[in-house]
């Protein structure tokens, strides 16, 4: 079998460690001897989403995602159309906001978004403090541990699903109580960098999904041994438990 | 008047200090610049400006305290009077706390007019260092992304910089990295003198590869490479406008790093050495070399303070623990970490095969940044085959675990929080005369020295 990866805008959508995705996803498939194919899509390359298993984008900086929204708009009917039918995707930070409607600066400008998910960020204007520090959430997927670190909120529609509840952190907007987003096979989230390496079984549902929708719903994943991913993830947890605050919502 | 309310700020901030040290509360270093900053607000600006001999102020992500040190051996061995913020705070009360110390009462520095002042200073302090001090000389190492949940994106300390030259004389100096293009665009608008230093050496070109932290120039085009040292670092040009690197007056060749030091031809001085390794640390003394040159001391003198020059708390300190050389190499950020490992990977490729024991020791307290995702940023996959064995420590172990795993690193001997579990299993898998290079965090190597103190181990290179 094989997994064929795209990573939108890689030299770009990167700031917070998010090629440890990368990392993991490769990790995870070539000890099941899955071949791992990776497309590095950068702005102007020829990007088909039937030709991928899987599509990742992370964060960038303000100038970095004003720089490639224009060209992620132009695929995002294309895109749009895959994860409408099964496409696996996961959209971290500055990618999960650009995988909603739009980013709405403090001064009221507009960073178009593709849509994906029925949602919207806006930024509550230099004065407001940034959402900072661990976060532990309570998933379909079971719990998942992170870091978070964004100026923008973000606000789902009403019949959007989000990720995950917040148990300790900030999550979408510091209120709801919300984190993320869920639409088919796609996740968007504001846990960055290191997310799959310490969540194997998040990394592993991603692999499943678009192994599954290739090959067939009988394909099974081999169990690895994750003693390493599950100590970083009970102590990640740990630590937020410890100080990071209480959700609410 | 002024000069009573700064007689006072300078006794309540003695004071202080006095009472710090009395009560053993850390080293002393930035209470007493606090409370003086507190009684009299203008106290930097009044002490720091009275120093005649130049102001110099050295920032950057990596190299910042390297490259003072630098500057400093050699003003102590040309006999220029000084001052220097060595004691590690590089804050604006750090700043007050070193001038404090050196005033009298009535809130003179004495000597002050022939006096040159060195400031190391936080990229975030630059603009308020440059407001008071009103400095002669600005020398910017280089620009990475570094603790993001404290310092913010890379944008937005470019930002702080140029806010930090809007205030600065306009007849300062510029000492600038000629290879890094985000360092070298604090160089457009500058009417004063600019003094670029840069690496002219072909062996050191890479592919490319990791993080950049600079893609694009102001003017929106991509930058491209004639050559590539590390991350955004090299022979650079602006794909669309002008901008290119400038030719450095002050460049390095014919490189030649050792495990106890490195050598390099420097046009106007010859072939210098100095006792630090690593091309971080040839970068670190072009810059300081091109500070030296700005306060116009002699060629004579710059090559032997290089020579004299010791490492940093915890940067290329050795320490000898029961017949094991420990080799501590601080690393704080994907840069400091990565060029770290090139520097690892040159030592192992003189001895051949897996010869390496390292231990990676990560903390995510306030001063390392609370969010360790960076070490996916860096390339561990780099030494993965020279391993012999490894040991990881601090309050992320288990973060660092899965990093080394997933690099292809042999299974470690240790994943604990306590340094002292961490020596304990560098002790049992190690024998006498063997050598352990140590790569922390800024507080796990506090915490780690503190446990090597403990047991009586012996530092070659202190304080």
């Amino acid at each position: 079998m094989e997994l064929r990866v795209a990573h939108l805008y890689p030299d770009v959508m990167n700031i917070y460690g998010d090629r440890g995705n990368v990392i993991a996803l490769r990790y995870r498939c070539e000890a099941r001897d899955i071949r791992f194919h990776l497309g590095q899509v950068n702005i102007g390359n020829p990007f088909n989403p039937a030709e991928f298993d899987l599509v990742l984008i992370g964060g960038g900086q303000d100038r970095e995602q004003r720089r490639i929204a224009g060209d992620l708009v132009g695929r995002g009917p294309a895109i749009r159309e895959a994860i409408g039918h099964g496409l696996p995707a996961l959209a971290v930070c500055g990618g999960f906001q650009l995988f909603g409607h739009r980013y709405v600066d403090h001064d009221g400008s507009i960073i178009p978004g593709i849509g994906v998910f029925d949602l919207e960020t806006r930024h509550p204007g230099p004065v407001a403090d940034r959402c900072i520090g661990d976060v532990v959430l309570e998933t379909e997927l079971g719990e998942v541990v992170g870091f978070e670190n964004h100026g923008g909120r973000t606000y789902l529609a009403l019949d959007q699903a989000p990720f995950g509840r917040v148990r300790r952190g900030f999550g979408n907007n510091a209120v709801d109580g919300f984190e993320g987003a869920r639409h088919n096979n796609a996740i968007g989230t504001y846990l960055h960098g290191s997310l799959l390496p310490k969540n194997p079984r998040l990394a592993d549902e991603l692999i499943l999904a678009a192994l599954r929708r290739r090959y067939g719903p009988e394909v099974d994943l081999a169990p690895l041994d994750d003693t390493p991913e599950r100590a970083a993830n009970q102590n990640a947890a740990a630590i937020a438990i410890r100080r990071s605050r209480r959700a609410t919502g | 008047m002024n000069r009573v309310r700064l007689g006072a700020a300078v006794g309540a901030g003695k004071g202080a200090g006095l009472a710090t040290r009395l009560l053993r509360r850390g080293g002393g270093t930035a209470l007493p610049g606090l409370v003086a900053e507190r009684v009299h607000p203008q106290l930097v600006r009044d002490l720091g400006r009275s120093l005649g001999g130049g102001r110099v102020l050295i920032t950057g992500t990596n190299g910042k305290t390297t490259t003072s040190r630098i500057v400093a051996e050699v003003l102590a061995g040309a006999g220029r009077p000084f001052i220097h913020n060595r004691e590690g705070s590089n804050l604006m009360r750090g700043i007050a706390s070193t001038l404090l110390a050196r005033a009298s009462l009535s809130g003179r520095i004495a000597g002050a007019a022939t006096m040159v002042g060195l400031f190391e200073t936080d990229e975030a302090t630059l603009p308020p260092a440059a407001r008071a001090l009103a400095p002669t000389a600005l020398a910017f190492t280089n620009l990475f992304r570094d603790q993001l949940d404290r310092y913010g994106e890379v944008d937005t300390v470019a930002a702080l910089w140029r806010r930090a030259l809007e205030v600065a004389p306009r007849d300062a100096t510029l000492i600038l990295n000629a290879d890094d293009p985000s360092v070298a665009e604090m160089a457009q608008g500058w009417d004063g003198p600019v003094h670029w230093f840069g690496l002219d050496d072909e062996a050191f070109a890479t592919a490319g590869g990791g993080a950049y932290d600079a893609r694009w120039c102001g003017c929106g085009g991509d930058y491209a490479y004639e050559r590539r040292y590390f991350a955004h670092v090299g022979w650079w040009r602006c794909t669309r406008c002008a901008r290119k690197r400038e030719e450095p007056q002050t460049s390095a060749s014919a490189v030649d790093l050792g495990l106890e030091g490195a050598s390099f031809e420097v046009a106007g001085l010859g072939r210098v050495g100095m006792p630090l390794t690593g091309l971080y640390n040839v970068y670190n003394a072009l810059a300081a070399i091109g500070v030296c040159r700005s306060l116009g001391l002699s060629d004579e003198a710059i090559v032997a303070g290089l020579a004299r020059v010791k490492a940093a708390f915890g940067r290329q300190e050795v320490v000898e623990l029961e017949g094991r050389t420990l080799r501590l190499l601080l690393a704080k950020n994907p840069a400091g970490a990565n060029q770290v490992l090139l520097l690892l990977r040159t030592i192992a490729a003189k001895d051949g095969g897996a010869s390496l024991n390292v231990a990676l020791l990560l903390n995510d307290r306030f001063a390392d940044g609370r969010d360790v995702s960076w070490i996916w940023d860096v390339d561990h996959e780099l030494i993965a085959g020279q391993v012999a064995r490894c040991w990881l420590g601090g309050d992320r172990a288990e973060d660092l675990a899965v990093r080394v795993k997933y690099a292809g690193w042999p299974v470690p001997g240790a994943v604990a929080h306590e340094p002292a579990r961490v020596v304990d299993a560098i002790l049992a898998g190690t024998a006498p005369g063997d050598q352990v290079f140590v790569v922390p965090t800024y507080t796990a190597m506090l915490d780690l020295r503190a446990e090597l103190a403990r047991r009586g181990a012996v530092s070659g290179a202190m304080d």
